[in-house]
């Protein structure tokens, strides 16, 4: 945090904030005045908020936007009375009206003691609040009707039997079938999108008046996404409660906020009405934001331009060739390949209710060297068992995997399935990276053990030589090298995962799977990840298989993609005539609810509820599973294939 | 859930046998059995030796029989409730344990129980006002408790009992009552001497049960769910019972399956060092002196107690987490 932000924030935006507010009765909701926080730190006091204000008027929606860091998070706390340990407002007013008696003069939530009775009156009761991960922020011990029965009897005096009924009526205002039965369930009982679903009727049961939702719909997929985005702004209406949405998501933004604060450091760079900032983003960084955000209607060759970029020099020998075509002679040819997993349907309760699922069934494809295969599909659909068996993690039951990327001394072409899972050879051509940076690097090992770790498990040359390499290949990640000794936690969630990308090529693969590895940061973050896997791969001469849900990135990345649902691939072609041209139902739906940054083209939620889910009964003719099983490809010309009902003419599909 | 637990019953029996038959193996492999050392013994007070009576005692146990046959007569002589003969004390195994088993088990429950009061309170304490004085405090003391030799801390007790309460030295009541049958005043003897060796062998339980407790708490804390019951407006005190607390839980009644045998096991020094009539002098006696049937019954007796804790603490978390209930499993 340095001097120079702090004459970016006394900018005008503060002033002018306070000029609208000083001295009318009619505040709105929550008035934040010149908001300060500041974490207690060893060496001092560490302001990560600085002079904020903005206003929520009572029934609108507003969004907080910015990066991780940027402070959004800790401003939803503080309104909450819910600050972590160690941080403290040092200044500033967050006023709050209660619109159920606006007679009463508004009550400063900032000098609340935050356990104290009146905060927690307000806090559940009438501002409540909603998070990220709904598995985890729900107890696996109580059931929903426990944990969403609790809000309402702590701060309502009601009977059990009139509990039980405004429970059961929040759940199925939320959206949730059978409320009696997922009054019984646990989390862990429930799918992501009804989870959290769960939590929004917890937070709603008191009937609040404003919601803050901080990031709500980040960790699902991208049609539940969209059904969850629905619910919270049909609800707001309904219930005329305002919103307060914290989000990185500027598609998330266009759809749901009416007005909008852009965070930047701790401090407002811009706010206004969402239109007039999306048509006309005045700010610098508000601008760059939108620039860091890959969508369809780039043109060919278009690059991301993120916050920064990340500096990085080409060592030495490896020149910055031109992108040259994928060639014809696949890398990876894969036929026919099947996986089933067993589950147990239950623990204690049913027994010996087992399950055939077929997490993987019949995928065929191939990846070409140097080309970039775009996996896309809901969680659940396969795509990790897939990359798996890739990895041969997981042996496949059937089918064949022809790699033909093996270094030169062993045999040219190889069958996957049939390799030991010990060969190392092959382990070398094939690498992969993982979503989470957090988890994925051992946080005692420093960084020049992790990136030199596969070197020492293939025996590749000694400490000295290593040494020499890494520093060589965190130069291409563009990461300093005296980051050496440095341990993972000191690094920031994209040097991170620049450091998992360095593991991966430090062995020289042709073959780099990647498991969704932008979902878990910032939009700028992933756009400077996103170009350097670009450079990488015409540097390198890599081939990817790039898993993702968020079809945005895939079509920056990949030159051909594979939609994927239910364990097969159901369509399949290079990125600009899928876009341009979706043929399966499947494939249309998650298009449809792809969020824009862009007010002109906001989701159409009514038309939502009527498109295709991930699940294959439901599917429209000639989608659905034949009866007789026989399902085929259909070749619409330019590699773009479609799984149909055997005997489905092209023509047909053409509407 | 009823089915569940008939199944873990049954797989007690297998788990038992298999169990019994190592045990007999293990007494077995020394060399020589009880009646040998008995013969060289009086051999080397130059007492005579009835060689009648040993060739009677030879046969009445089966020393010369094979040793399948052995293993059998004694399991089987314990299914029906007898134990066998000890040697040394020359009476049923029944007879010299009787008393002491209930000691024994009265001394172990009383010290699990100072153990869990006091480490609750201490844990809770430091994982919620962590690195806080309080915290470094317990902490310091704690680690006193786990640093200090049971036996050296059960030297002190005994004295400042004997000088300040002017209980008797050792044992676990006083003389009078020994051998006499249970009364009121025995009872209270016994409380008055029980809580040396309680708070002796908790010692060091307690710490380290607290550092745990602190520990696995401070994960739970940091869980986003407890945030949510705060968003609530959920008071600290009672979300920190329903939630954290509620998951920090299941480490412990994870752990009974450990906790009996290692709570007994651990007071039989101590009970040496303060000749308690408890089950442990003697099982070490009785190891030395390859008194088989007797230490044969001891070990059996931990191993049953070990099989009834981990199936009381597998029901016990499949009632409290209904993770463990409900939850299915992937296979591949």
């Amino acid at each position: 945090m340095g001097q120079e932000t702090q004459v970016v924030g006394t900018g005008p935006h503060a002033s002018t904030a306070n000029d609208r507010i000083t001295g009318r009765a009619d505040s709105g909701l929550v008035d934040i005045r010149n908001l300060s926080i500041a974490f207690e730190h060893a060496f001092g006091p560490v302001e990560v908020v600085r002079d904020v204000s903005f206003r929520i008027g009572q029934g609108r929606a507003v969004a907080l936007v910015g990066e991780s860091g940027a402070g959004k998070s800790i401003i939803s706390r503080a309104i909450m009375g819910l600050l972590p340990r160690g941080a403290r407002i040092t200044g500033g007013q967050i006023l709050f009206t209660d619109p159920a008696r606006p007679a009463a003069t508004p009550v400063d939530l900032a000098s609340l003691a935050p356990s104290g009775r009146a905060m927690r009156a307000i806090r559940g009761g009438r501002i409540s609040m909603i998070f990220q991960e709904p598995m985890t922020s729900l107890s696996p011990f109580h059931t929903i009707g426990d944990q969403v029965g609790e809000a309402l009897r702590l701060h309502r005096r009601v009977g059990r039997r009139e509990a039980v009924e405004i429970v059961t009526e929040t759940l199925r205002l939320c959206g949730l079938p059978d409320p009696r039965r997922i009054m019984r369930s646990y989390a862990f009982e429930l799918s992501g999108g009804l989870r959290q679903r769960a939590m929004i009727a917890m937070a709603l049961v008191c009937r609040p008046a404003l919601l803050i939702a901080d990031e709500p719909t980040t960790a699902l997929d991208v049609s539940v996404q969209a059904r969850i985005l629905g619910l919270m702004r049909d609800l707001q209406r309904e219930l005329d409660m305002a919103l307060l949405l914290i989000t990185h998501d500027l598609g998330v933004v266009a759809n749901v906020a009416d007005e909008v604060v852009v965070l930047f450091r701790g401090e407002v760079m811009e706010s206004g009405a969402t239109e007039d900032l999306f048509t006309a983003p005045r700010h610098p960084y508000l601008k760059a934001l939108f620039g860091a955000v890959p969508h369809f209607d780039m043109k060919p060759g278009e690059r991301l331009v993120p916050l920064r970029e990340i500096e990085r020099e080409r060592p030495a020998g490896i020149a910055r060739r031109p992108m040259r075509p994928a060639r014809a002679a696949p890398l990876l040819e894969i036929r026919d390949l099947t996986k089933s997993f067993t589950i147990r349907k239950a623990g204690l309760r049913f027994s010996g209710r087992d399950r055939q699922v077929r997490a993987v069934d019949h995928v065929s494809f191939r990846i070409l060297r140097r080309e970039s295969v775009g996996l896309v599909g809901e969680s659940g659909c396969g795509k990790t068992t897939l990359a798996k068996m890739i990895l041969r993690a997981i042996r496949p039951d059937s089918g064949t995997m022809l790699f033909r990327g093996g270094p030169p001394p062993g045999p040219g072409r190889v069958d996957l399935t049939e390799s030991e899972p010990g060969d190392l050879a092959l382990a070398r051509a094939i690498q992969m990276v993982f979503q989470d940076p957090f988890s994925s690097l051992n946080p005692r090992m420093t960084i020049l053990d992790i990136v030199r770790e596969p070197l020492v498990i293939h025996g590749l040359g000694e400490r000295a030589e290593h040494i020499g390499k890494v520093r060589e290949i965190l130069r291409l990640v563009g990461l300093d090298t005296r980051m050496l000794n440095r341990y993972p936690h000191s690094l920031s969630g994209g040097q991170r995962q620049r450091v998992a990308l360095a593991r991966a090529i430090i062995l020289e693969p042709k073959l780099l799977i990647l498991d969704e590895p932008t979902s878990a940061l910032d939009v700028s973050i992933q756009a400077q990840i996103l170009n350097l896997l670009l450079d990488l791969k015409a540097e390198l001469q890599l081939s990817y298989l790039f898993i993702s849900h968020n079809l945005a990135v895939v079509d920056y990345v990949a030159d051909r993609i594979l939609v994927m649902a239910a364990g097969r691939i159901v369509e399949e072609a290079p990125r600009e005539i899928l876009f341009r041209n979706p043929v399966h139902c499947y494939t249309r739906a998650l298009m449809a609810a792809v969020p824009y940054p862009d007010i002109a083209r906001k989701l159409d939620f009514a038309r939502l509820e009527t498109l295709a889910t991930g699940e294959p009964r439901r599917w429209p003719a000639p989608f659905a599973p034949a009866p007789d099983g026989g399902m085929t490809f259909i070749d619409l010309g330019e590699e773009h294939r479609v799984l149909v009902a055997r005997g489905t003419r092209p023509e047909a599909l053409a509407a | 859930m009823a089915g569940y637990v008939l199944r873990r019953i049954l797989m007690m029996i297998p788990t038992l046998a298999v169990v019994s038959a190592i045990i007999f193996a293990i007494i077995e492999l020394p060399p020589g059995d009880y009646l040998e050392t008995y013969v060289a013994e009086l051999e080397s007070r130059g007492e005579s030796v009835d060689e009648k009576e040993i060739a009677f005692l030879r046969q009445q146990y089966g020393f010369g029989e094979p040793v399948i046959e052995r293993y059998l007569k004694w399991v089987g002589g314990m299914l029906r409730g007898d134990f066998g003969y000890s040697f040394e004390y020359r009476m049923p195994v029944a007879d010299v344990v009787g008393d002491r088993l209930i000691l024994t088990v009265a001394v172990s429950v009383a010290t699990i129980a100072l153990t869990w009061l006091i480490a609750f309170p201490i844990g809770i304490y430091s994982a919620t006002h962590q690195y806080s004085w309080g915290d470094y405090g317990l902490t310091f003391l704690g680690l006193l408790g786990l640093a200090t030799p049971n036996f050296l801390l059960a030297l002190i007790l005994l004295y400042f009992a004997n000088v300040w309460f002017g209980t008797s030295i050792g044992g676990l009541m006083d003389p009078e009552y020994l051998g006499k049958p249970w009364s009121w005043g025995k009872i209270v003897s016994v409380l008055e001497h029980l809580w040396i060796p309680v708070i002796v062998v908790g010692t060091a339980g307690t710490a380290s049960l607290a550092r745990r407790l602190r520990a696995n708490l401070l994960d739970e804390l940091a869980k986003p769910y407890v945030e949510t019951a705060r968003a609530k407006g959920l008071p600290e005190g009672r979300l920190l019972l329903k939630y954290p607390l509620r998951s920090a839980l299941n480490f412990f009644v994870a752990d009974i399956g450990n906790l009996l045998p290692q709570v007994i096991s651990g007071a039989e020094l101590v009970a040496v060092v303060l000749s308690l009539p408890t089950t442990g002098p003697i099982l070490i006696s009785a190891l030395q002196s390859q008194d088989m049937y007797l230490a044969g019954s001891f070990l059996m007796f931990l191993a049953v107690l070990t099989t009834v804790g981990v199936l009381v603490s597998d029901i016990a978390l499949a009632f409290l987490d209904p993770r463990i209930r409900l939850e299915g499993g992937v296979r591949q």
